[in-house]
């Protein structure tokens, strides 16, 4: 049951692009990589990737060291991706503090460089008593959303769901049915993440991470490629601000795009290998909740991450539901895999291509393997009319979620 | 280490540790009122300075009665006096 219409009026980025939606954006349409060797990945024993895709830039020290200090930096990330939304959605501080905002943010994980402190110093001294005051507000799973709402004096609800690669896009769908159903006014929604070797580890070991390109950072991750050979990890934040219909005219805010469906399913046939057919399931499921037809659809924005199981399948499942001429790309191959914050910088680009009616290509799509050949993928970009998007986020643990998207017209 | 070098030793590490204008940090300056220092800054600087000085705070009732830095100056000179007998 909807009982409003949602909005989006406020978007805010750190990625490793740079800073902010419009240079995201910008440097996505420029076809720009983020990916970068790092040094100090060399230096980790069995490890295959020594690349990644970082955040550049960013000086934490524009936060005062009241809030900074329970912060790590996925925290630093998310405040300020959060505080560009606020401003571009023109939000005054009485509307920010009084109760008609709330988050919903997440991350895979709690601060794991903190985690790391934490236990180098416990596990050599046996002891807690040189541990510092804020170390657990940095670990606790809840670390971003807390600190970005006391940062900003968010007294509306703080939610912070943890789904892996499908956090961000989980948070907009949860922010969307929060608003649809009249709880708030509106909700700061996103992921956010920060490069740690656990999480390139962590796909090292299952043989799904990009080792092949250590040498050319920027030719990886390559999805849909014939030589594509896994996830590139990356970190960042992206923050969407949702609103009712109804609040963001009555404050005369710019509208930007509207959320039209949202579903979130689950593929319990293995936990780290996605079926195309619950993925097809999820996908339909939001076309459900939005009452819009697949030939609505102007374009799918796709999860994929450069995998050779992951990529196929959700190619599978969207040529299944949409047929082979649906327009389809992702952009891990400009952002690499951003964690947390995927769905939701890619939330932010999407909004973007709907209001320009610009389509990013994939990066690094070279020669399209033949089993992702099903649907018609980008490889430069395109302009034409945009109506709605179709945007995926698929997580180890069987986290299937959907958003769909619809540019916002004022004749309605 | 004389009292003055404590003192200076103290207001250098603190300055690091809460990013504070070190002028600020004199004999009266109140932790709460002045530089801004709440409860949880207290648990970080007993571990600062037990770091700085090789001693042991812990959860000294004493420590916690501090409110200014004088009095925290008094204390470390205590410590390390103690330490050195």
């Amino acid at each position: 049951m909807r009982l409003k219409h949602v909005v989006i009026t406020g978007l805010g980025a750190i990625s490793p692009l740079g800073t902010g939606a419009d240079q995201l954006f910008t440097a996505l349409k420029a076809g720009q990589s983020g990916i970068d060797r790092v040094p100090e990945l060399e230096k980790i024993g069995g490890l295959g990737p020594r690349i990644a895709g970082l955040v550049r830039n960013v000086d934490p020290k524009q936060i005062p060291r009241k809030n900074r200090r329970s912060m790590s930096r996925m925290s630093i990330y998310a405040l300020l991706a959060a505080q560009e939304a606020l401003a571009q959605g023109m939000v005054d501080d009485i509307t920010r503090t009084q109760g008609r905002l709330g988050i919903v943010l997440g991350s895979t994980v709690g601060s794991a460089e903190t985690m790391e402190a934490f236990f180098k110093e416990y596990l050599q001294s046996k002891s807690i008593e040189h541990i510092k005051s804020m170390m657990f507000f940095r670990i606790m799973g809840h670390s971003c959303a807390a600190n970005v709402a006391q940062s900003l004096g968010i007294t509306g609800r703080t939610l912070a769901p943890s789904a892996a690669c499908s956090t961000g896009c989980q948070s907009v769908g949860l922010g969307y049915e929060t608003i649809a159903l009249g709880r708030q006014d509106m909700m700061l929604c996103g992921g956010a993440d920060e490069f740690h070797p656990l999480t390139a580890g962590t796909f090292d070991i299952m043989h799904a991470a990009s080792t092949a390109y250590n040498e050319t950072p920027d030719q990886t991750p390559r999805p849909f490629d014939t030589d594509r050979d896994g996830i590139v990890c990356s970190e960042g934040a992206g923050i969407l601000l949702l609103e009712s219909l109804d609040s963001a005219q009555a404050r005369g805010a710019e509208i930007l795009a509207e959320v039209v469906g949202f579903a979130s399913t689950s593929d319990t046939s293995n936990i780290a290998n996605p079926d195309p057919a619950p993925l097809t399931d999820c996908m339909q499921a939001a076309l459900d909740d939005a009452h819009t037809d697949i030939t609505d659809v102007d374009y799918v924005n796709a999860h994929a991450t450069g995998t050779i199981f992951g990529d196929e399948a959700e190619c599978r499942a969207i040529a299944k539901l949409f047929g082979p001429d649906i327009a389809v790309s992702s952009l891990k191959g400009h952002l690499g895999h951003t964690m947390a914050a995927s769905g939701a910088l890619e939330l932010i680009a999407c909004v973007h291509m709907l209001r320009t009616g610009t389509l990013i290509p994939t990066r690094n799509l070279d020669n399209p393997a033949p089993e992702c050949s099903g649907v018609r993928l980008l490889r430069q970009v395109e302009h034409a009319a945009i109506n709605t998007i179709i945007k995926n986020n698929f997580a180890l643990g069987g986290v299937n979620c959907t958003i769909a998207l619809r540019r916002y017209t004022h004749d309605r | 280490m004389t009292d003055n070098e404590l003192i200076e030793k103290t207001n250098a590490a603190l300055a690091e540790e809460f990013e504070l204008d070190i002028t600020l940090l004199t004999p009266e300056a109140s932790f709460k009122d002045d530089l801004g220092l709440d409860s949880l800054d207290a648990v970080d600087m007993v571990i600062v300075l037990e770091q700085k000085f090789g001693i042991k705070i812990g959860k000294d009732p004493k420590i916690i009665q501090i409110t200014n830095m004088a009095d925290l100056y008094a204390y470390i000179i205590a410590k390390k006096n103690e330490l050195a007998a």
